[in-house]
Parts: structure tokens; sequence; C-alpha cells
């Protein structure tokens, strides 16, 4: 079973801090939500889980540091899907979604009946059979996010970090991607999403961090994390949070003062 | 319009067969075919066997490599930067590989032997390599490689100009000039010796990042997510420039357009995706290139045409109809 751990992560760009001391363990099996205000560092804390920025501290592919890790290796185990939708050449959905068994491949060699079949399963998962000929720049928002989601899920490593899955998305579309997120996570992978929506975050993930200014300022359920006196000092809103069956619900009232 | 891969490598191969028969069959001295086949066969009399064997066959070899090189660093830059209009020349190889060859010349270096001018234009090649290491630093940004190459082009055209401004005679700067334009003529197997481990280097280079390349679509943090180790992408990518764009332009003078307008050619034919368009720009580009060099040989003018001159004239075209289509004209 596949785990993450952070120990005392710190990641600076530049001469800015942008992450302060965060430690935290993620488990197979769960779907955790990281959230907090714009520009707090939760995309610069899920780069660094894949060492795509340098960091001080320790980041643990369960006894492996990903620091000395090689690239493809922690690519078989850990699975990314960065923030936006940039696609720099036009290419055909399924071309893209091959793309996700790379980290499998040698140089210059061809793609198997193996790789093949986790391309077909990625596209069944992420539903997007109808759309495997089509060029992948000339999709809609919601179609081409499925489609970077089964290019992720093609990897088929253990662990998937997700960084931002729901931007631009409208709720039908967040809901889909939610749920897939969710039953990767019920089929024993690791999941980690970045989120803005605090009531999708706490409708599906199992656990959130909450993250301000860099330091981890809450980690628990979405319960224990989302409480009004959290969102008002995280985020400087007064919220109404009520709970809506198991899960709760935030509404933004207005700036706290 | 994408075709199947294995018709359309079948068809640039097709392609550029003509063009090496066309090279070995067209120059201004008229062969009969009986005289050629005889040549080739051991039994040919010395005109007939010095042409094709010492003359035309080189040639042909060296436009075939020489073309070949051009549209493989291309379309791998192209990929690379994720910029269609990238092309040997944006990492200021190609010119510091003139510069190379014109210092040759300016010196009188290049009458001492033939190899002397060839030689200097692939340390120029090298040594812009090193400029641009040192330039461009440990970033992966393709802003910061494109600046750092400009920055060495603009040098190299500059020391050109200045050998050309400074030329201790009117020959020199005419001979300077004249290498310039870019030619195939007169080249012996001496520069396809020179030409082809380099091309092969280079080339071997350039193809083991295909994808790489392909991954590089969901830009450098996808990429690198996906298991690619874009510092030795890179090293591998400009290696590969450098030796192999320096040893082509150290036999052939600058030719320009080719790496820019081959791959837009093929790429249409192809799933569009970078390490799709390797190969077939490599063939196309040896296809292209041998065929504007039989046309150098057929087109009548009072001058010798040039063979740089007909593939900035091919370029022109190529970017109409892409102009055209943006605008939805065509």
């Amino acid at each position: 079973m596949v785990s993450i751990s952070l120990e005392q992560v710190g990641v600076s760009l530049g001469r800015r801090t942008v992450v302060r001391n965060a430690s935290a363990t993620f488990r197979a099996g769960a779907l955790a939500g990281i959230v907090g205000p714009n520009g707090a560092g939760k995309s610069t804390l899920a780069r660094a889980m894949l060492a795509l920025v340098p960091h001080i501290g320790r980041i643990l592919v369960d006894d492996a540091e990903v620091a000395t890790m090689p690239r493809a290796e922690l690519a078989r185990r850990v699975a990314y899907l960065p923030q936006g939708q940039t696609l720099h050449w036009p290419l055909t959905v399924e071309r893209l979604v091959e793309l996700g068994r790379l980290p499998h491949l040698a140089p210059m060699s061809r793609i198997g009946d193996a790789d093949g079949a986790a391309i077909e399963r990625a596209i069944e998962r992420a539903d997007i059979a109808a759309l495997r000929d089509r060029v992948a720049t000339e999709l809609s928002g919601g179609e081409r996010a499925r489609v970077l989601l089964a290019r992720a899920l093609a990897v088929e490593a253990p662990a998937l970090i997700a960084d931002e899955p729901l931007a631009s998305l409208d709720p039908g579309h967040q809901i889909d991607v939610m749920e897939l997120l969710h039953g990767e996570a019920r089929a024993g992978a690791l999941v980690i999403a970045v989120l803005h929506d605090l009531t999708m975050a706490a409708r599906y993930c199992d656990r959130l961090v909450l993250i301000d200014r860099g330091t981890i300022v809450a980690d628990g359920t979405p319960a224990e994390v989302l409480t009004p006196a959290n969102l008002k000092s995280v985020y400087g809103i007064d919220a109404r949070v009520e709970l809506a069956g198991d899960w709760p619900t935030v509404t933004a009232l207005g700036r706290s003062r | 319009m994408t075709i199947s891969r294995p018709l359309l490598i079948a068809g640039l191969i097709a392609l550029t067969l003509a063009a090496a028969i066309g090279s070995i069959l067209f120059g201004p001295v008229h062969l009969s075919l009986a005289r050629m086949i005889a040549a080739f066969t051991g039994h040919g009399d010395r005109i007939a066997t010095t042409i094709l064997l010492e003359l035309r066959l080189p040639r042909m070899l060296l436009g075939l490599g020489v073309g070949a090189m051009l549209g493989l660093a291309g379309a791998a830059l192209q990929g690379y930067l994720r910029n269609p209009l990238a092309e040997p020349s944006v990492l200021g190889t190609s010119n510091a590989a003139s510069l190379g060859a014109v210092a040759a010349l300016y010196f009188g270096l290049a009458a001492l032997h033939p190899v002397v001018l060839p030689v200097l234009a692939v340390l120029g090649a090298l040594l812009s390599l090193a400029g641009l290491s040192a330039l461009a630093g440990r970033s992966e940004s393709p802003l910061t490689l494109i600046l750092a190459g400009i920055a060495i082009a603009t040098l190299a055209t500059a020391g050109v100009s200045l050998a050309l401004n400074l030329s201790p005679n009117p020959f020199a700067a005419m001979e300077i000039m004249t290498w310039l334009l870019g030619s195939l003529e007169n080249r012996s197997f001496e520069h396809v010796w020179i030409a082809y481990p380099c091309i092969a280097i280079g080339g071997l280079l350039l193809l083991w990042d295909g994808r790489a390349l392909d991954a590089l679509t969901l830009g450098e943090d996808g990429a690198q997510a996906l298991g690619v180790d874009l510092r030795r992408t890179r090293i591998r990518l400009l290696l590969g420039t450098a030796i192999g764009v320096g040893g082509a332009v150290a036999v052939s003078g600058a030719i320009g357009f080719i790496g820019l307008i081959v791959p837009h050619l093929v790429r249409p034919l192809t799933d569009r995706s970078p390490s799709a368009i390797l190969i077939p720009s490599a063939i196309g580009g040896a296809a292209l290139l041998t065929f504007a060099d039989v046309a150098v040989r057929l087109i009548d003018t009072r001058n010798e045409l040039k063979l740089g001159v007909v593939t900035a004239f091919l370029g022109v075209p190529v970017f109409l109809i892409h102009l055209m289509r943006e605008r939805r004209l065509w």
C-alpha cells in the first residue's frame, strides 16, 4: 500500500518562502483535499511531492525520498495532473492518453500490449471512448478535463496528485471529475487533489489539509477542518457551515471585519 | 489528412530515391545511360567515371545527408521549443558554423587543405554550444534558450559582417559571399567523410528524445512528472543540433529554410505529435534538398544559381499557404 509522507517540508521560490515546516502523511484508499486561499502554497506543495521544485525536509513515497529517486521511478509511483489545460500541439485524444504510458517505456521503444490495455482502461474509466479520434485542442473545457484525467489514469500509478482538476468546469463536470477521483481512492489508490471549491472538497474528500501562507493550519475530516473559525482566520470570511447529510456545506456570507 | 505512417514513410522514401536518381542523372555534362552504367560497373571511360563517382555521387550523398539533418533538427527543435517557427538557426548553431567557415576563408586557411574549412565550421558550431549553455544556464524555459540562441546568432552574424567589411581584397569578400549562399557543387568524398559522422551522431541524439518531445506537449511540469529528465533531454538536443547541423553546414554553406519548412510540410500528414514528424522530416528534408540541388543544375542562369537561394525561395509559398490557412482564406 503506497504512502506519501512529508516531514518538515519547506519550499522557497527565489527569495520567497512558499511552504513552511509542512508535515503530513497520505495513505492509500483515501481521497485527500488540499485547500486554502490563493497563493497559500497548495500547488507548490503538490509540485514538491513530485520533485518539480526543490525542497528542504523530507518527502517520502513509501520509504524512498523523492529528491533522489530517478524521475521515471517517481513517475511510475505517482501520477500527476498539472494545473491548467495547456496543450502545445493538437494531438488526438488517443495519442494524448498514450503519453501516460511514457514512464513505463524505454526510449525509442513501441507501445506494448500491456500499455494498450492500460490506455483502454483509462479511456473507459474517464468515459471518453467517443472522443478518442478527436483533436484534444478542439474539445470543450469539460471534455478536455476528462481527457487529461484519463492521461493521468493511464500511468496506472498507485498514487495520483491532481492540481485544481475542477478549474473552469461547470457543476456537472465538477461532479463527474470528483466521482472519478473518489472512485480511484475507493479502488485502493492514494489520491490528493488541490481544490478551491470547499463544498465539493467536503462532499467528496475523506480528509482535508488546510494551508494558510505556506503553513498547514488544520488537518482532519472535512467537518473538523471547515469550521467557521478556520474559515475566518484563513480566508478572512464569515461563513455559514451546515451539515448536509454526512458532509458540511459552506456558504460564504461576506468578508469578516 | 493523416495518412498511415508506413505509407507516409514509403512515399517519402520513394521521393528521396527519385531525387537521388535525378542527382546522378543530371549535370552540366550530358552522359548517356549506357556510359553511366558502364562507369558504375567499373567498365566506363575515365571522364564518365570521374564525373559520376567523384562529383555526382558525393554531391548526391551530401544532398541527402545535409537535407536529412536540417529537416530532423528543425522538427526536433520545433518540438522541444514548442514553437512551429523554430529551426536550427534559432539556436545560433548554423550562424556559428558559418562564422567558423568564414574565418577559414578570411585568414586564407581554407586554401591550405579542403578539410580546414569544414573542420573550423564544426568547431564554430561546438563553440556556439558552449556559449549557449553559459548564457542559458540551468533554466529549462524555452524562452531563455531562444534568447541565448538569438544572442549567439547575432554575434556570429556580426562576425561574418566584420569579415566581409575588413576583407583584404574584393576576391576574398566574393569568396565569402559565395560560400554564404550555400552550395553542394564541387564537393568530394572528403566532405562526405566529414559530414556523415557528424550527421549520424547528431541524428541519433535528436531521435533519442522523441517521446520526451511528445510529453512536452503537456508543458514542463507535465513532462517531468511523466519521468522525463528535461536537463538531459536538453543536453542531447543541443549537442545533436551542434554536431549534426555544424557538420552539415560545414560542407554545404548556409542553407536555410529546410529545417523550417519540411516539418510544416509533413506535419499535416501525421498525427501531429512531435515524435511522429522526426523521421518523416529527415526523409523529407533529404528529398527536398536533393531535388533543389537538381533544380539548381537544370535551371539555366547566366551566373551559377546557388542552392541556398533556391531553398529560400521554396520557403515563401509554404508560409503563404500557412498564412492563408490561418486567415481561413483557404
